[in-house]
């Protein structure tokens, strides 16, 4: 029984394209694992678009409705806290909402909203995810005894303004989002979608 | 202070080895573990059982992720994983299908060992550990099926449960303490997840481990029976004896591509398997009021339920039924021939192995269909014939006279 | 071939007549229901006979009928339906997109205002499984086997289902059929026996807004759009199955090369 040689260059090319071949497979077998990590459809469609009824909002109140189970908060500015906007440039981190990812480009300006009067914010602070709490009136506070109105948050002491722009010397990083949203009519506001290109 | 042991290796392998023994471990179970050349077709069931199990765990995992263990929810989670849940589907066909398909391996390679003798001395140990594996497999897919909560996992649990009723005194107490209620219900899910997820794979790793170290101390048998550790080289190694990597890793290798291909063709074309794997019943939520036209259990318990059926007595069909798996167990003992593997026993050894094998799955077949009279009547033949096997088989193997065993293997193939 | 390839043989030709045994009965086993019109094939992959499924469903079953698994969002995906399409002529319930299809009518029971429960006795059952559970055979036939039968309070029975509680939802389009009876002998069993498993044990008496080929073809599309409902995936589980399968078949004859390769060491 004469034994030739093993050929092993042969041997290496065959392990190495099993493996390269093998390897591949491995890599698509494991997408579908990875894939049900992914948002089922469940949660996808619990995400759906909200709508809200504004008629009944009074100035200075803050509805809150819920939105891919985040709070998201409308409130109705006075005259007053819009006027006091632009007074507090110097002492905001993002003043002019240079950050893309905090609002849609509609609201991209100094009252960051669609109209003036309505203010619409996800309530989330941007530092931890705590909901920082509403404080409206433009009376001295313990962080701040010229305080124009807007959020604190009570967990690390951010501080965000009537149009959710972050204070100078929060832990807060950004501005509070303002989540995609149209208005259907004057008293209707939908949640979730985008303003049609004016 | 000890000093880490010197080591041949370069590297990092070297700084590992030197610190648990690696290079041995591979050297003694795998680079150096000689096994006898001559190994055939049926020598692939053992490592496609570890695929298999390999795959049980994997998508078990993932989909525990999903599933919801609760009477209210368990039914409408295993919808949500076949529907909203992305890739869940195949996931969950992956599951079904390979519970079916370990069972067929695993089968196929305890009849191997049957033909063979591989249950002989010095290995009954591994033979006995793998019963214990195969009782603890079946333990493990009767507590998956009741999960679902479809209506045959719910009446057979029904079933099951109650054959513990048939305990004399405590039976019925028994009963309740399985179930943890008055009937199967939530508490039952509860307590046959934590169960299947958890404890009883523990056990079938641990009984695994020990399966493939009691292999590993005395070596494997082969199909033509003899000792390949009889004749040795000048250097020690068996004549007949080929070392595992890289001879049974690369056959192995194409041994798993082949059955994938098989699996694949299930998972992706028939996972239903005309309903063998997935039962059409089970696609109804359970209720208990209402009983299914026939219940009957998955394929791979059907030889045993039909033993059950058979025996007209409750208690005693228990006792059958449990004798039937548990008499494995003596086979090593009962077995009185000189010789191994079937190719070398006499004829009628041939026939006790044929007709113990065709009566058990002639009890497959019947366990799967209504207990008619017919199909009673036959149950009960092939039932003698299965524990006619083992009674018989200490005269047969004694008397039987065998062939002239080779001196070393013949390759077939 | 040695003795035991013999063998292995015989085994794996028993486990292929045992397998083909079992998938000649595609549903429950038990009790071997009437199906008059015998098996069908399904195209439970094809979008425009879905699309026709979908509506007939929605217009003559959905109403009772919930197929509380199935999302209005994903039979728009997977119907190719926009939205608004979506909305228009499958929804009537005023869901959402993202919710389930459930059926408007009142359940009843204990405990609640009167509803199915009282009015029918039972429930109607949610469908999302039926095709799963008693196969596509079963609805089929099901959809054809109707005739009036004067002796039941609703005036309906049916081959396939005999004395369910469900009148025929779709006799406008099917028109009414008779059931012929054979001479009863007033023996039960032989008169049992009787009873003709066939086309012919119906006799078309008025028509209804569909010929007999569009009616039977409406059918089987509800049957179709049923057996995707039972399993959303089958619209792309076959499609990746060929792909794996050839991915596996290559992967299979590499290593096979590599197998044979060592292997000209051992002799």
């Amino acid at each position: 029984m004469a034994e030739n040689a093993p050929d092993l260059g042969r041997r290496r090319f065959l392990t190495a394209t099993c493996a390269v071949v093998g390897g591949v497979g491995g890599v698509f077998a494991a997408v579908p694992f990875f894939s049900s990590f992914l948002p089922s459809a469940k949660a996808v469609s619990a995400g759906v678009p909200t709508t809200v009824d504004i008629s009944k909002l009074a100035e200075g109140a803050q509805l809150i409705e819920v939105w891919r189970k985040r709070p998201v908060w409308i409130i109705k500015r006075s005259s007053e806290s819009l006027a006091a906007l632009s007074t507090l440039e110097p002492r905001l981190k993002d003043a002019d909402s240079l950050i893309e990812d905090q609002q849609p480009e509609y609201c991209k300006n100094p009252t960051r909203s669609i109209k003036p009067s309505i203010l619409v914010l996800v309530g989330s602070c941007t530092h931890l995810g705590c909901s920082p709490k509403y404080y409206p009136e433009m009376t001295a506070e313990d962080w701040d005894s010229d305080w124009k109105g807007g959020f604190y948050c009570p967990c690390h002491s951010s501080k965000f303004d009537m149009a959710g722009r972050v204070y100078n010397g929060s832990p807060a990083p950004t501005n509070l989002v303002v989540p995609i949203h149209r208005y259907v009519d004057d008293n209707t506001i939908v949640i979730g979608e985008e303003q049609e290109a004016a | 202070m000890a000093r880490p042991t010197a080591s041949s290796a370069p590297g990092i392998l070297g700084w590992l080895d030197q610190r648990i023994p690696v290079v041995d471990f591979w050297n003694t179970h795998v680079g150096q573990y000689y096994a006898p050349k001559n190994f055939n077709l049926w020598y692939y069931f053992g490592s496609l059982s570890l695929l298999m199990l390999v795959n049980q765990i994997v998508t078990g995992i993932f989909l525990t992720m999903h599933y919801s263990p609760t009477e209210e929810g368990a039914f409408a989670s295993v919808e949500y994983i076949m529907r909203d849940v992305p890739f869940g589907w195949i996931i969950r066909y992956m599951h079904a299908a390979g519970a079916s398909f370990f069972f067929i391996v695993v089968y196929l390679h305890m009849f191997r060992a049957l033909m063979y003798g591989s249950y002989k001395k010095p290995r009954e140990l591994i033979w006995v550990l793998g019963v214990m594996i195969f009782l603890a497999l079946m333990a493990e897919a009767f507590l998956g099926y009741v999960l679902p909560w479809g209506q045959m996992s719910f009446w057979g649990a029904q079933v099951i449960v109650s054959l513990f009723g048939a305990v004399p005194y405590i039976g019925q107490d028994l009963v309740q303490l399985i179930q943890g209620d008055y009937l199967p219900s939530g508490a039952t899910i509860s307590r046959f997840f934590a169960l299947h997820v958890i404890a009883m794979p523990l056990a079938i790793l641990l009984l695994i481990v020990l399966h493939l170290a009691a292999l590993h101390e005395v070596g494997s048998n082969n199909p033509d029976g003899i000792d390949i550790k009889a004749k040795k080289d000048s250097s020690g190694k068996p004549l007949d004896g080929i070392p595992f990597h890289p001879y049974y890793t690369v056959k192995d290798l194409f041994g798993a591509g082949v059955f994938l291909c098989i699996f694949a063709f299930v998972v992706f074309f028939q996972p239903t398997f005309g309903g063998l794997f997935l039962e059409h019943d089970n696609f109804i939520e359970a209720n208990p009021l209402v009983t299914p036209a026939l219940i009957k259990p998955v394929w791979y318990f059907t030889p045993y339920y039909a033993m059950l059926r058979a025996v007209p007595d409750k208690l005693f069909g228990v006792i059958v039924m449990g004798g039937a798996t548990l008499i494995l167990f003596l086979l090593p003992w009962l077995d009185r021939s000189p010789v191994r593997s079937i190719r070398y026993r006499g004829f009628w050894s041939k026939v006790l192995l044929f007709t113990f094998t065709a009566s058990f799955l002639i009890l497959g077949y019947l366990g799967s269909q209504a207990g008619t009279e017919t199909n009673t009547l036959i149950s009960r033949i092939c039932t003698v014939i299965y524990f006619g096997f083992f009674v018989a088989l200490p005269f047969v193997s004694a008397w039987d006279p065998p062939k002239p065993e080779p001196d070393r293997v013949i390759m077939h193939e | 071939m040695s003795k035991l390839n013999l063998q292995f043989v015989a085994i794996l030709t028993w486990a292929a007549a045992a397998l083909a045994l079992a998938s000649s009965s595609p549903a429950s086993a038990a009790g071997a229901a009437c199906l008059p019109f015998g098996s069908i094939q399904v195209t439970a992959t094809d979008v425009p006979t879905l699309r026709r499924g979908a509506q007939l469903y929605f217009n003559y079953c959905a109403s009772c009928h919930s197929l509380q698994y199935m999302r209005y969002g994903r039979l728009a995906e997977d119907l190719q339906l926009s939205e608004e399409d979506l909305m228009n002529n499958l929804v009537f319930t005023g869901a959402r997109a993202g919710d389930f299809v459930t059926s408007s009518m009142p359940k009843g029971g204990r405990g609640n205002l009167p509803g199915s429960q009282e009015w029918f006795g039972v429930t109607p059952p949610d469908l999302s499984l039926v095709a799963r559970s008693r196969g596509v055979n079963w609805i089929y036939n099901y959809l054809n086997a109707y005739y009036p039968d004067p002796s039941r309070a609703i005036g309906w029975n049916n081959l396939t289902f005999p004395n369910s509680a469900m009148p025929n939802p779709l006799w406008e389009l099917q028109g009414i059929q008779e059931h012929v009876v054979k001479p009863q002998s007033g023996d039960i069993k032989a008169d049992a026996a009787q009873v003709d498993c066939s086309p012919n044990a119906f006799k078309k008496v008025s028509d209804g807004s569909r010929s007999a080929q569009q009616y039977d073809k409406d059918t089987r599309d509800i049957t179709s759009f049923l057996e995707y409902v039972g399993e959303p995936a089958i619209l792309k589980r076959e499609a990746y199955g060929v792909w794996v399968l050839l991915y596996l078949s290559l992967l299979t004859m590499l290593l096979w090369l590599l197998k044979n390769e060592y292997w000209k060491d051992i002799h």
